[in-house]
């Protein structure tokens, strides 16, 4: 087989390009084959698209994207979103839009910080020498891993709204926050003249600890004297605002919830829609991210740990300093995955209403334009550039952390 | 290669699913059912029995067509529907006709690619409160938490109303029903809100229907009728006059039971297809509309089956009642 395809070859050079040669050549037909695929594919696409756009018009329904400047008319339940936006029934469909989007966004940030914290403790204490922890561990992974997320979202949102008292018999903290089964209502801060000062003090230590700790990591090398750093950032990075804070005067009011006459009205309300979904993804999603945690820390090999307690660290140091960092390289990629299934996920927050890109959006508006196919297209493409933005992210800290060849 | 077929016949499929189906009537009749989209379950609009069997009045605005078109009022296939859902399916084509509570407005009506064939409820929107809650009407209900369905027309009235009364409310949105329902239920808010007749339904459902109170107050238009695709007159026009037809009935005293009588009434033995040609304009059997009053009855029956006042529903015809009787319920002549 391979003595005729370089005869043939052979011969195709000698005689220039010959069609019969072309085709018994496979490297010519495999490259026609692709070539025919690839315009059928594009073919069956535009027409595919082409036919939607025809059937829409066809049958009178209103196509293009002015709906977005149309007033919504409808209200949102009341979070961040509305906050940012001020959003009211007068605002456009646009800010609908914004409203979902912060949304989401404040579901998916919240939920990866928590979960990545869940999700650490858990591997770590799966792999821990103590049986019951370990188990325990264990245990937890197994229950809520194997439970589909959106019946858990139901049942933590169902639970919370049925287990918590009525906002007349409010569990209070000191008579400034409380919980009740419309969700956790905390003080609502309004800053005053001259909190930016205390703003931008808190940035200053931030920035100023960082050099510290800077310093004395150099010293550290050249001298080999190691100087805890923690009192200087705790100085600098609490103590300066605070001290600036009341130099000023206090700038800074809080707004208490007090009881109306079906509600507790002002203060900071987190509504319960809000508390359950991102607790069911974060809990759901931190299985995952304690088990690639396990995998990174098993990938280690254990004469690395062996080496560490022989040189004489301390099992929290041969954590800090020789697994962890190993670790974290192979449990990085699949974390990643997590982070980027979780904010998918939060789509599901449909089903208890709270007001997220594709219930907000994609849902209410969409029900009330009617205009499928851009509103979708739209929320499609958030999900895409903020999916993509993670991977962006995560990809660079990966690359961070990958071994340095020399 | 063999992928290259597949995704070529996965292709084809979806180009084929989105051609426009040029007659309603002739799909429906070659594929031997009615397919209706109802609501996920309203008691005595539409809702399902634990055998399986749809019953209500708006399941009955789909048999009727059934009975015309396929001269069998049990050829409907049901497919419960959310608010947010049930355009999309009708537009996609997922659906022949749309019988879910459904409101009629310009909007919908002019941009959405959709007919409304009629009205078959005329409704408003109301209130509902634990009667714990001691509150008497509507305009007291300023910092009160409102449960309510997303994509409704009842959303849009809320606001307005809200805004117009000065009225402050945090509004607790959920996707289904049951969900809306669940809510209140929970005390996640004070006050649920939809068409009164969603109202009394839901009252009926609860366990103990005299802890709730719907408030007087009506804030809102709420005409309730079928929906049809646009493009398709004459599915159009079958769907009108399906209901047309057991208004009419209803207005001749032909009821299930009286319908085999044969009488001197000319406008009666037209309606029943003994005489004229109405059939002929719609494309159907003479027998159509004996059909729709024998097997699904009239509106009466169908009214007072469902929702009417000796059923736990308990709502009297009130502005349904016929014209002659001093409600609005009008049908135009068959002629």
């Amino acid at each position: 087989m391979k003595k005729i395809i370089l005869d043939s070859l052979g011969k195709s050079q000698h005689r220039g390009l010959n069609f019969r040669d072309m085709l018994y050549n496979n490297e010519a037909r495999a490259f026609f084959f692709q070539i025919v695929t690839f315009v059928l594919v594009v073919g069956l696409f535009y027409t595919a698209i082409g036919n939607l756009f025809q059937n829409i018009e066809e049958r009178g329904i209103n196509t293009g994207f002015t709906f977005l400047k149309n007033r919504a008319g409808f209200d949102i339940l009341p979070f961040l979103g509305n906050y940012v936006v001020d959003y009211t029934p007068e605002s456009s469909n646009f800010s609908v839009f914004y409203v979902g989007l912060i949304n989401t966004l404040v579901v998916a940030f919240v939920g990866i910080i928590l979960s990545t914290l869940i999700g650490l403790f858990i591997g770590i204490a799966r792999l821990s020498n103590n049986y019951l922890v370990a188990k325990l561990a264990g245990g937890y992974i197994e229950l809520f891993r194997n439970v589909p997320i959106l019946l858990q979202i139901l049942f933590w949102y169902n639970l919370f709204i049925n287990l918590f008292p009525h906002p007349k018999q409010s569990f209070a903290f000191f008579d400034i926050m409380f919980l009740n089964q419309r969700g956790l209502y905390l003080p609502k801060p309004i800053p005053e003249d001259g909190f930016l000062l205390v703003a931008l003090s808190l940035l200053v230590g931030i920035i100023a600890s960082y050099f510290v700790k800077q310093h004395y990591k150099k010293k550290h090398e050249l001298t080999g004297i190691h100087t805890s750093t923690w009192p200087f950032s705790v100085a600098l990075i609490l103590g300066l605002p605070i001290i600036i804070f009341l130099v000023l005067g206090s700038p800074l009011q809080f707004d208490i919830a007090v009881l109306g006459k079906f509600n507790l009205r002002g203060g900071m309300n987190v509504v319960p829609e809000f508390l359950a979904l991102t607790f069911a993804l974060s809990v759901y999603t931190a299985t995952y991210i304690a088990e690639a945690i396990r995998s990174g820390i098993e990938a280690v090999d254990k004469g690395q740990k062996e080496a560490a307690a022989a040189i004489g660290l301390t099992p929290t140091q041969s954590l800090k300093l020789i697994i962890l960092p190993q670790a974290l390289r192979v449990a990085i990629p699949p974390t990643i995955n997590q982070y980027l299934n979780l904010t998918k996920n939060s789509s599901l927050a449909t089903a208890i209403g709270y007001p997220e890109l594709m219930s907000a959006f994609g849902g209410t508006v969409l029900n009330q334009v009617g205009q499928a196919v851009e509103i979708l297209a739209m929320a499609m493409l958030v999900y895409l550039v903020i999916s993509l933005f993670i991977s962006l992210l995560l990809n660079y800290v990966n690359n961070k952390m990958a071994i340095q060849g020399r | 290669m063999k992928q290259l077929l597949k995704l070529s016949a996965a292709s084809l499929l979806v180009v084929g699913a989105l051609s426009v189906q040029a007659s309603t009537l002739g799909d429906v009749q070659a594929k031997g059912y009615v397919s209706c989209g109802v609501s996920k379950g309203l008691a005595g609009f539409s809702s399902a029995d634990s055998s399986g069997t749809w019953t209500g009045v708006d399941v009955d605005v789909c048999r009727a067509v059934a009975a015309a078109t396929l001269g069998d009022a049990q050829k409907v296939k049901f497919v419960p529907l959310t608010a947010k859902e049930r355009f999309t399916a009708l537009q996609s084509g997922e659906i022949d006709m749309l019988s879910r509570n459904t409101t009629w407005t310009i909007t919908r009506d002019a941009s959405l690619g959709l007919n409304f064939a009629g009205v078959n409820y005329y409704d408003g929107q109301g209130f509902m409160v634990k009667s714990s809650l001691g509150v008497s009407s509507a305009m007291e209900l300023s910092g009160a938490a409102v449960c309510i369905q997303a994509g409704t027309t009842t959303e849009l009235n809320l606001a307005d109303w809200g805004k117009a009364n000065g009225i402050e409310y945090n509004s607790v949105v959920s996707d289904t029903n049951a969900q809306t329902l669940t809510n209140y239920d929970a005390g996640r808010c004070d006050v649920l809100t939809t068409d009164a007749s969603g109202l009394y339904s839901m009252r009926a459902a609860a366990s103990d229907p005299s802890e709730h109170v719907v408030l007087p107050e009506i804030i809102s238009k709420e005409p309730l009728g079928p929906v049809v695709r646009q493009g398709d007159d004459q599915w159009f026009n079958i769907v009108r006059w399906s209901l047309n037809a057991m208004i009419t009935a209803e207005e001749l005293g032909v009821t299930s039971a009286t319908v085999d009588e044969v009488t001197n009434n000319p406008e009666r033995e037209r309606l029943m297809g003994r005489s004229g040609s109405t059939h002929e304009y719609v494309g159907l059997t003479p027998d159509w509309t004996y059909q729709i009053v024998k097997q699904v009855g009239n509106y009466s029956e169908s009214f007072e089956r469902n929702i009417g006042i000796n059923t736990p529903i308990g709502i009297a015809r009130g502005v349904n009642a016929l014209w002659t009787d001093g409600g609005i319920l009008y049908s135009p002549p068959f002629r």
